[in-house]
């Protein structure tokens, strides 16, 4: 049984008992039961429902995918041209426009971040699946890490070490008294700000959309058999539950994008020196 | 309860080591498949694509070259049977005028040869008549002369001597008044 079901069992407990009320979601619900744990090397794995839904949607976006540049054609079939019309997003919006002339091979790196966002978020509304493998840190973590490490690796590469750490400390323009302030905040960002926000950004969104949809769900159900005039409540809590799930399309494809876009623009800032 | 009990120790800033781990992985595959395979496919259909559209252009400007080079050797060809029709016509002309030129000289030619032929002919029977009228007016002043006398003068070789003499006189004095 999913956290969501044990939760909802609470909400038809509480209907019985009467006293307890509505129960809301905890934080529990993205603590599902393991469906089996092991240890490896040290490291303590649970496959849980959440990793199995990660390891669909990573299979379904790869199938996809694959499956949209397997017979390529200059006139692109449904799949073909969805397919397109995504990597072009990345590549010309974000990589050619974003970094600049640079900017095409990191492409590819956009791109599957991009679609591995997007193909994780999506499962936040995919029925039996809803709940959303980003809204787990761990997701996000990797992937602002991964962000980091490699704007921080090009960034050096490109402008040499001094240089970047200097430009990153001391932005070229700022009076030198102000950089008593200036200076630990860009440091600050640059390391440490950047790829925190970046992971809770994205991490925080689903969290919360995943959230709300419960709520409103299970706000519909205790209304329903709550058992008093309250009923009359219920088909708003199940309206709001329908129009936020149509927000949660928006955010889907909204924190894709801006993951893929924030990291094109530290990468753009690393492999072209500040003005 | 005991999920109640357990999420007490949930943090979820603090991800367990194991889900990184996996979320590592699957990145991974994402990025290798997607680097190794989608992106290049992707680049390859966007360089097939912008090669057909080019390659359309450039032979759609081949076509249009062609299509001017054939129009303005069209527009020579027949400029050039314009030139060469006002030739022939010229020269018709020319040739008209020539042999209307020859014709009239060949007629006037003729012309004049006829008129000398016939001049010739009036003077040779003028002559003719001269020389007929001559021995007839001797013989008949003769026969004239020998009523008058009495006498035939006729075969007197002698007598036609003075005839001819008196006949020439005649011509001298005819030359002379008409002199």
């Amino acid at each position: 049984m999913t956290s969501s079901a044990f939760a909802l069992a609470d909400v038809l407990a509480a209907e019985g008992g009467g006293d307890s009320g509505f129960q809301s979601p905890t934080i529990a619900e993205f603590y599902p039961e393991p469906l089996a744990s092991f240890s490896l090397l040290g490291i303590d794995f649970e496959i849980t429902r959440i990793t199995i839904i990660m390891w669909i949607a990573t299979a379904a976006i790869i199938a996809l995918l694959v499956a949209a540049v397997r017979k390529p054609q200059i006139v692109p079939g449904k799949l073909q041209y969805l397919g397109e019309s995504g990597y072009s997003v990345v590549r010309d919006g974000m990589a050619r426009d974003v970094i600049g002339p640079k900017g095409l091979p990191f492409a590819p790196f956009l791109g599957a971040l991009f679609f591995f966002i997007l193909a994780n978020n999506a499962m936040s509304i995919i029925p039996f699946a809803q709940i959303s493998p980003n809204s787990k840190f761990a997701i996000p973590l990797v992937l602002a890490v991964i962000t980091w490490i490699l704007y921080n690796y090009v960034g050096i590469r490109e402008q040499g070490v001094g240089r970047y750490f200097k430009d990153a400390a001391i932005p070229p323009g700022v009076p030198a008294a102000a950089l008593i302030l200036v200076t630990p905040i860009e440091l600050l960002q640059v390391f440490l700000i950047r790829p925190f926000t970046l992971a809770v950004r994205l991490f925080a969104n689903m969290f919360a959309g995943h959230m709300l949809l419960v709520v409103f769900s299970l706000g519909a159900t205790y209304l329903l058999f709550v058992g008093n005039f309250s009923v009359i409540f219920a088909p708003f809590s199940f309206l709001m539950a329908v129009i936020m799930t149509f927000f949660e399309i928006l955010v889907i494809v909204l924190q894709a994008y801006v993951f893929t876009v924030l990291t094109a623009t530290y990468l753009a800032g690393s492999v072209e020196p500040a003005h | 309860m005991a999920i109640l009990a357990a999420e007490e120790a949930h943090n979820p800033l603090i991800p367990p080591l194991g889900e990184i781990v996996v979320g590592l992985i699957a990145f991974a595959i994402v990025y290798f498949v997607f680097a190794k395979f989608v992106a290049p496919r992707f680049e390859q259909i966007y360089r097939a694509r912008r090669e057909a559209i080019e390659g359309g252009i450039e032979r759609a400007e081949a076509m249009q070259a062609e299509a001017k080079a054939a129009l303005e050797q069209y527009r020579s060809q027949l400029a050039e049977a314009r030139n060469e029709a006002a030739q022939i016509r010229d020269q018709a002309r020319a040739e008209g005028q020539q042999i209307i030129e020859e014709l009239r000289a060949q007629a006037q030619q003729e012309s004049a040869r006829i008129v000398a032929r016939g001049e010739e002919q009036l003077a040779s029977a003028r002559q003719q008549i001269v020389n007929e009228l001559r021995g007839q007016i001797g013989t008949l002043a003769v026969d004239l002369a020998g009523r008058v006398v009495g006498e035939s003068l006729a075969d007197d070789v002698r007598r036609r001597g003075t005839v001819d003499r008196f006949l020439a006189e005649l011509d001298d004095m005819a030359a002379e008044s008409n002199r």
